[in-house]
């Protein structure tokens, strides 16, 4: 499963040129309204072609990341795979509780994490060593909340509430609980 | 001029104060409340920014809490819902080419979100409650974490607010409806038609097609109004379910939180919720770029039917796509996660899309025109939506959701580069269009202070706007306080960025108390000497 890193980095790159291209556009524009010279009424043939395309860029965004991000597929349909390990999590007064001090996970396991919670509606979120995100859900109380995530690369990952719970929500952070082993 | 005889007089002394007619004041009363609430605001947010960097002895983890479940709060209901009413509030009455309904209904308006807006804050900052705007339950009733006492206070101050807001509404619809003796009569039904788009769409069908008999920009408030309807109703009926819970715990009762489901409330309130970000700011935005597009250009607007098709279906839209903020949950059904949460709101691209091109085609045919500070933030406004939409876009999909929700993206390429640049350089175009039409024909005190105003905002905010989206991308939560300095380089750039839009907004400011004077600003809250009905004297 590609990394969710490459998708990040993905995302930047393309994001970034959409913002630099628009500021160009806009800053042209600005400069171009001031100027003498013919008023040019736009002909709707124009204005139908740019709906269509935002039409277009609309939907294909997400029927392109529904065939290129492998989470989206698995996330959707996640009882029709088989998970090579469940983890059962619970959460109660800020505090996980892990099934064991350690998960530890073979390298391209696809893991269940089911995380139920006891009082508040708390987040539960996988971040690597530099800090960056892995994945992350909600995690509702009285609801089940589980995700399917399969791990191609060795790696020490914390865990982290992804939701605030009030201000003792910051302290729910389990440092290197989970490792990836190699085959 | 001495600078001292300016500063109390106003550029010029050009401003007078008993000139204005009680409509011209209530709308001024609103923009100077609605301003200095944005300074509440904007100060707030460098407290937070300071206090994510290196903790701050005088400001507690809990009061860093507090003030973050009040500064989205104030900025929407405190700072823009008062530019937004003031405004709108002078221009459907203005466009209608009649009166105001109820001079006394916008007044209540004013005092109640004023007042309302001041009592959450001042309970908020007192008793640390701190549940956020989200609200997600069983949170805003556990009182292990707060004070009922203050948590009840701070849901009266947002109650007082939303009673405020039905009253607008009431005050545009009867506006709208109403015809007063010695006007053009129509019938009411004719008008509510005409602005909530049934006539338009009938038209699709006829033969002989009806005329709008309501301006667009006032159909644009008028469908905007529909959707403060909903979402004040249902933050009004989640107030009083949370304050069924704060009554009991001081009266010693400990009501069961489980009595409510967690997921179907959070479905109920973001639906709610949504219809301000999905909803109503959108319509009044759009409404807000054709009728400044026009006002600067003295053209018609570019694809008329067009537009106000749109804004019709962006009011169907902010119904259905409440489930994009639902997306990292996994009870919620799939299918609403696919419909609403990803394919619905794709047609918000369009729909802002299409206002963007719309409003630029409308300047574009009255080239050449002058670089005007309403020219400039509108173009400002219009530029911070072209980005920050996408942005909402690229989040609202079950994929990238899944390693953006909750991050600095969320709230700063969407939410802060939408509000800060977009709405809110929008809402200043209006301001400095507005500004001699309200005053009677003031002078602005200083076009350089406006350049630098211009700039600083514009940088400032969507410089922030990136450094949180860098933060964001690298991991960084939306909600929590990292001790160990894993992002304060962002952190840092984004406080350097929120300083220029502080410095801009002091320019801001400045300009505007030497443009009317002290004593102009004084006199803004003083009765109307002038006993009518009309918006100015002239009309």
């Amino acid at each position: 499963m590609v990394d969710s890193n490459v998708v990040l980095y993905g995302q930047t790159i393309a994001y970034t040129l959409y913002c630099v291209i628009m500021v160009l556009l806009v800053s042209w524009f600005a400069y171009k309204i001031t100027r003498t010279g013919k008023s040019n009424i736009v002909k709707p043939a124009v204005f139908y072609s740019f709906v269509g395309l935002l039409a277009v860029i609309g939907i294909s965004l997400h029927i392109i990341t529904y065939n290129t991000i492998p989470w989206s597929e698995m996330d959707l349909n996640r009882q029709d795979h088989k998970p090579d390990k469940t983890f059962k999590i619970s959460i109660q007064d800020h505090q996980f509780k892990l099934p064991s001090e350690k998960l530890v996970i073979k390298q391209n396991d696809k893991v269940l994490f089911d995380v139920s919670s006891n009082d508040l509606t708390y987040g539960f979120g996988l971040f690597r060593q530099d800090n960056s995100m892995l994945f992350q859900m909600q995690v509702i109380p009285g609801h089940k909340n589980d995700i399917l995530w399969q791990f191609n690369k060795p790696g020490i990952y914390t865990i982290r509430s992804t939701e605030y719970s009030g201000p003792e929500g910051i302290y729910m952070v389990l440092k290197d609980v989970v490792e990836v082993t190699a085959d | 001029m001495s600078f001292k005889n300016t500063f109390l007089n106003g550029e010029q002394g050009l401003f007078k104060w008993d000139s204005l007619t009680p409509m011209q004041k209530i709308t001024l009363r609103f923009v100077v409340v609605g301003l200095i609430y944005f300074g509440f605001v904007v100060v707030e947010g460098m407290i937070m920014r300071i206090f994510q960097v290196e903790q701050i002895t005088w400001v507690s983890t809990n009061q860093y809490f507090a003030i973050l479940t009040a500064h989205p709060l104030v900025g929407i209901f405190g700072s823009t819902y008062s530019l937004v009413f003031g405004a709108f509030l002078f221009l459907v009455p203005f466009l209608m080419k009649k009166p105001l309904w109820s001079i006394k209904l916008a007044n209540w308006t004013f005092f109640l979100v004023t007042i309302g807006t001041f009592v959450f804050w001042a309970a908020g900052f007192i008793s640390h409650y701190s549940p956020l705007y989200t609200l997600y339950w069983p949170l805003p009733a556990d009182f292990s974490q707060f004070d009922p006492l203050g948590g009840a206070i701070f849901i009266l101050g947002i109650a007082l607010i939303m009673v405020g807001t039905a009253l607008f509404v009431i005050n545009v619809f009867m506006t709208i409806m109403y015809t007063p003796e010695g006007y053009k009569t129509h019938s009411a039904g004719a008008l509510i038609s005409s602005a909530l788009g049934f006539t338009g769409l009938a038209n699709l069908f006829r033969k002989n097609k009806k005329e709008h008999i309501v301006p667009l920009p006032v159909a644009a408030i008028a469908r905007g109004s529909v959707d403060l309807t909903f979402n004040t109703l249902v933050i009004l009926f989640t107030g009083v379910l949370i304050l069924v819970y704060m009554i009991g715990a001081l009266f010693g009762y400990n009501l069961k939180n489980t009595a409510i489901d967690a997921l179907l409330y959070k479905n109920w309130y973001w639906w709610g919720l949504d219809l301000i970000a999905d909803g109503l700011v959108l319509i009044f935005v759009a409404g807000s770029w054709y009728l400044l597009a026009t006002l600067i250009s003295g053209k018609n607007l570019f694809m008329q039917n067009i537009a106000r098709a749109a804004l019709l279906v962006e009011l169907v839209v902010s119904w259905t796509v409440w489930s994009h903020h639902l997306l990292s949950d996994q009870a919620q059904p799939g299918i609403l996660k696919v419909i609403s949460g990803e394919m619905v709101t794709a047609f918000e691209l369009i729909t802002q899309g299409l206002a963007f091109f719309i409003t630029l085609a409308t300047l574009w045919s009255a080239k050449p025109l002058k670089m005007s500070n309403e020219l400039k933030f509108l173009l400002g406004g219009l530029l911070g939506f072209a980005l920050a939409v996408p942005a909402g876009i690229m989040q609202a999909d079950i994929g990238l959701n899944r390693i953006l929700h909750n991050t600095q993206w969320v709230v700063g390429p969407h939410v802060h580069v939408a509000v800060l640049v977009g709405l809110t350089m929008t809402l200043y175009s209006a301001v400095y269009y507005l500004l001699p039409v309200l005053t009677n024909g003031a002078k602005l005190y200083s076009q350089k202070l406006a350049s630098f105003h211009f700039w600083a905002h514009l940088v400032g905010g969507i410089g922030m706007g990136a450094f949180m989206g860098m933060a964001g991308l690298r991991g960084m939560l939306r909600r929590t306080l990292y001790s160990e300095g894993e992002f304060n380089i962002y952190m840092i750039l984004a406080g350097l960025s929120g300083a220029l839009i502080l410095f801009g907004f002091i320019a801001f400011f400045i300009n505007i108390v030497m443009t009317v004077g002290l004593n102009g600003v004084i006199g803004i809250f003083k009765a109307s000497k002038i006993k009518t009905k009309e918006l100015l004297i002239s009309s």
